[in-house]
């Protein structure tokens, strides 16, 4: 699969692999982890399936967006079995690039009065 | 947990392959949280509904990407993606094609109501030839009452008329019905109403129902039609229905329904056979039932009315059998030739895609070594080939819509449906069955048969890439096979071809060239008098004779091999024979002239003349055959001859004329002075045909003929304006389209042969270049090598065609009766075939010898 290097090809992201990504910016995960992050950072609100979770990490290593990781964490932390993941400065943009735009859509609903300027 | 590990079976195996172990551990962290009944339920559901979505988006991911490669693939080689797809068009083209064409004709239900339960019933008169003879309205009506086998039964003819009312006087072809015909049928109008049997009844106005397509031709589709005045022969009728546009009844030709009433005159004459008729068989009751009861009452009218019926059977068949032997041969013969044509064109698919999927065999098994799964890889192949075989099957399957319609025309189709078949959703799953079928056997088997012998081994640079003993076997009986249904077509159609040049080759009896013939149908009453009619025809011919460019012209009945029928039965001498040895002969009235623009030479005696008239002595020309029978060895001129409404006597013989079409043998003829008819007899018989002989193009003349009928009555319509030659040639029409199509089935099928065996060799040749390289170097001449692979193609062609003598002789002879009396062992076309084959073997191996020849020794052996 050829590498995408232009973050606007891959958007607007699937909200899984958003959210995937944004879990990965703060510290390399493997899949339970990357599951649990997102589940606490939104209040229990998305929950990853394991094959939702997994065919999104399938494609993101194809698109370049994440990589598999070969330091692994502090060794008390480690399960050998796991496959840990890290973002890549592409998977790092296009996050970027998917956080400013759905901040300017927010900015446009609060334009024009859709959304009060309070949240 | 073992339920979890079953599910992810869902997954593509690569997926699973992958991220099976990881799924695996997630689900087992995530029943560790879940505490507790209620959230273990709540996580299954979770679960299930996640691998589910994944699973199938997933599925569609690889399928999406597989196309995508496919595609890319195929772009890279062109030449050979076209190869394919226009091989696979073609066969699957000829096949849904042929096959549309047997399923509208052979298998699809009739467009009425339970098909199954309708059948025709006919006088049969075996004992004289006719087994299908229509009835005579009085043994109709005895039919009608007596049996019990039947929910109704209808008669009805055909009848053309001239109609006045709609936008402009035409002609038209129609037919007359007793009003159960409709209710037998069971086709409910478009507009209005049907006519019922009160329609029957005499004193109530004429009832008319119209087609869909008189209705928007003539009528502009309005719906006020309804209640509209319309004169048939100057007779009033009022429209009080439409019919529906699939409603072909008796022939596609039918534009209107009139009544048929058996009033006076056409109840008494017992031996006028002129009805058809048509019924639905009661439910419970058989077709052997019905056959049984109407045998009763037919020796019941037998011995009521034994002049008319004696030794009369009723003949009792199931509509869908109206279609003749000779339509069903040829239907399944072109099913058949279009099944050879699929064959072929799979096998050089097969082969095809065989030698590609060698070609790649390195590539595959790099891939393989770097780990890609052999479903992986299988899947791939797959994808391309069954790309590749639907873009055929979709180019097939337009081709085949396009030339469905032509190869109707292949069967002159006496059943009423429409023309063509509908071009519906049973055209489109024919193809898909055919493009599956090509896909599957012949994309997925070598696929999955090179995926596993796609190994390390390809790796391997000293190795013989890839050409294991079975495969080469296996193409090799592929080029067999393919020579083989090629020796079937060109025999089969070599033999059409005979045949088609015998018919051509037949003399109709008369000179078609440079004559032009219309018909001016004579509105009645007012032309039911012979004096007007004679009037007519007087400055019709006059006129016709003065215009420059005209030969001769003249008026007849009937033209030949357009009306077939027309036949009376006879006595000769005062013999009055008994009615079941009645001899039968064509009648026909003609006008001086007729014989002379035909050039039917009068053999002995003269022509009729002017002076013929109504009181004198009626006179007669009769044809060489029918003085063979009646008088062989005597002088004909003078004798006496009978028939229904007159004594005539012979004065002159004419050569025989096709009047039944090439192909089938004609009773004797018999021409009367249309100028001594009696007025108001056989009416139906008075001449409308013109017939003008031009000295150049008589199409030429059609202005001019059209003003010079005008002037003798303006309302007269004309039609069917045509050269005669136009209607000879009609005649062997359906040979010419079936030698076409099967000549060019063979022809394409050789073609492939000779691409399959060029294709074996040529990969043969390159896979054997070292073990050339080493003979030459041994001390070979370039003859031996290429005796070497030239040989190798001929004892295949040999094969091909042994087999191919054994099966063509088996097709040709379950052919003989399309074959029109051309030998099926003809040695001319076999040997012809079998030369086609040997030059198409030699062409094929031309190219793959040479190349063997121009091996270069030290290069081939420097490779090892």
């Amino acid at each position: 699969m050829k590498s995408k290097s232009d973050p606007e090809a891959a958007m607007p992201l699937p909200s899984a692999v958003f959210h995937i990504l944004v879990s990965l910016a703060e510290a390399d995960r493997h899949g339970y982890a990357i599951i649990q992050d997102v589940a606490a950072r939104t209040d229990g609100k998305v929950r990853l399936g394991p094959g939702t979770l997994y065919r999104s990490i399938q494609r993101m290593l194809e698109q370049d967006l994440i990589a598999e990781t070969e330091t692994r964490p502090a060794p008390d932390a480690d399960d050998e079995r796991r496959r840990y993941y890290r973002i890549t400065p592409l998977g790092r943009q296009v996050a970027r690039a998917e956080a400013e735009r759905l901040s300017a859509l927010v900015k446009l609903a609060r334009s024009t009065g859709l959304l009060s300027r309070r949240v | 947990m073992r339920v979890y590990a079953a599910l992810l079976h869902l997954y593509p195996r690569s997926f699973r392959a992958e991220y099976g172990d990881e799924l695996l551990a997630v689900f087992r962290a995530r029943t560790r949280d879940a505490m507790g009944p209620r959230a273990r339920v709540v996580l299954w559901l979770d679960i299930l509904t996640d691998t589910i979505a994944s699973a199938t988006a997933a599925h569609v991911d690889l399928a999406r990407q597989d196309v995508k490669s496919a595609l890319r693939t195929v772009s890279r080689s062109p030449g050979f993606s076209i190869t394919v797809v226009l091989v696979a068009a073609l066969g699957i083209g000829a096949t849904a094609a042929a096959f549309a064409v047997t399923d509208h004709v052979l298998l699809r239900p009739l467009p009425f109501v339970r098909p199954d339960r309708l059948v025709k019933l006919y006088q049969d008169q075996s004992f004289r030839g006719y087994s299908r003879m229509e009835t005579s309205p009085p043994n109709f009506v005895d039919w009608r009452r007596e049996s019990r086998s039947f929910a109704g039964m209808g008669a009805y003819t055909s009848w053309s008329s001239n109609v006045l009312g709609a936008s402009e006087p035409v002609r038209l072809d129609g037919a007359l019905v007793t009003g159960a015909v409709f209710g037998v049928l069971g086709v409910p109008p478009a507009l209005g109403r049907t006519l019922t049997t009160i329609d029957d009844q005499d004193g109530t106005a004429r009832g008319l129902v119209i087609s869909y397509r008189l209705w928007t031709t003539q009528f502009g589709g309005r719906a006020d039609v309804l209640g509209q005045s319309v004169l048939l022969d100057d007779e009033p009728h009022i429209v009080v229905g439409v019919m529906p546009p699939s409603f072909n009844f008796p022939s596609r030709e039918t534009s209107f329904w009139a009544p048929l009433r058996f009033t006076g005159e056409l109840m008494e004459d017992r031996t006028n056979w002129w009805l058809d008729v048509v019924a639905r068989l009661k439910d419970g009751v058989s077709l052997e039932q019905a056959r049984a009861e109407m045998q009763g009452i037919a020796a019941q009218l037998a011995q009521a009315y034994p002049a008319a019926n004696a030794r009369n059977g009723i003949t009792v068949i199931e509509m869908r059998d109206l279609v003749t032997r000779q339509a069903r041969l040829t239907l399944w013969a072109l099913t058949g030739a279009s099944l050879c044509m699929l064959l072929i064109a799979c096998t050089n698919l097969a082969s095809l895609l065989l030698s590609r999927t060698l070609d790649r065999h390195k590539e595959l098994s790099v891939r393989a070594a770097l780990g890609a799964g052999r479903d992986r890889l299988v899947r791939q192949m797959l994808t391309e080939n069954i790309l590749l075989t639907a873009i055929g099957g979709a180019i097939g399957g337009i081709a085949a819509a396009a030339v469905v319609p032509l190869v109707t025309r292949l069967v002159p189709i006496s059943l009423p449906i429409a023309e063509v078949p509908a071009l519906d959703g049973r055209l489109f799953a024919i193809c898909l069955l055919v493009t599956v079928w090509t896909g599957v056997l012949f994309g997925v088997l070598p696929s999955l048969k090179l995926a596993s012998s796609a190994s390390l081994e390809g790796l391997k640079d000293g190795m013989r890439t890839g050409v294991s003993r079975a495969t080469e076997r296996l193409r090799s009986s592929l080029v067999v096979g393919e020579i083989t249904a090629s020796m079937m077509l060109i025999v089969c159609a070599g033999l059409l071809l005979q045949a088609l040049w015998r018919v051509q080759a037949v003399d109709p009896g008369f000179q078609a060239e440079g004559v032009l013939t219309l018909s001016t149908s004579l509105p009645m009453p007012k032309y039911s008098d012979t004096q007007p009619r004679q009037r007519f025809y007087a400055q019709v011919l006059g006129e016709v004779r003065s215009l420059p460019g005209v030969r001769q012209a003249g008026y007849i009945s009937f033209l030949p091999m357009v009306m077939r029928g027309g036949i009376w039965p006879i006595t000769v001498d005062g013999q009055r024979s008994d009615p079941e040895n009645a001899h039968m002969a064509s009648l026909r009235l003609v006008t001086p002239g007729f014989f002379d623009t035909l050039r039917i030479p009068v053999l002995q005696g003269r022509d009729v003349r002017d002076t013929d008239r109504p009181d004198g002595p009626r006179v007669t020309l009769v044809s060489e055959s029918f003085v063979r029978r009646h008088w062989p060895g005597l002088d004909p001129i003078g004798r006496r001859v009978a028939f229904a409404f007159g004594d005539l006597e012979v004065v002159g013989v004419v050569q025989d004329i096709k009047v039944r079409g090439l192909e089938r043998e004609s009773e004797p003829q018999l021409y009367l002075a249309a100028s001594q008819v009696p007025d108001g007899s056989i009416i139906y018989y008075s001449p409308k045909e013109l017939v003008v002989s031009a000295v150049g193009d008589p199409r030429a003349l059609v202005p001019l003929v059209r003003a010079a009928v005008a002037r003798a009555d303006p309302l007269v319509p004309i039609s069917n304006i045509r050269p005669l030659s136009e209607i000879v040639e009609a005649d062997t029409a359906a040979r010419v389209v079936q030698v076409r199509v099967l000549g060019a089935f063979a022809a394409t099928a050789i073609l492939l042969a000779a691409v399959g065996l060029h294709g074996l060799l040529a990969f043969s040749v390159a896979a054997r270049t070292r073990e050339i390289g080493v003979r030459f170097a041994l001390g070979a001449t370039p003859g031996r090598v290429m005796r070497l692979v030239v040989g190798r193609g001929l004892v295949l062609a040999g094969f091909g065609i042994g087999v191919g003598l054994i099966l063509a002789a088996w097709a040709a002879s379950t052919l003989q009766a399309l074959l029109f009396g051309v030998d099926p062992r003809n040695s001319v076309v076999y040997a012809m075939a079998v030369g086609v084959c040997l030059i198409v073997a030699v062409v094929g191996t031309a190219l793959p010898a040479l190349r063997a020849m121009r091996v270069d020794p030290l290069d081939a052996i420097r490779a090892e």
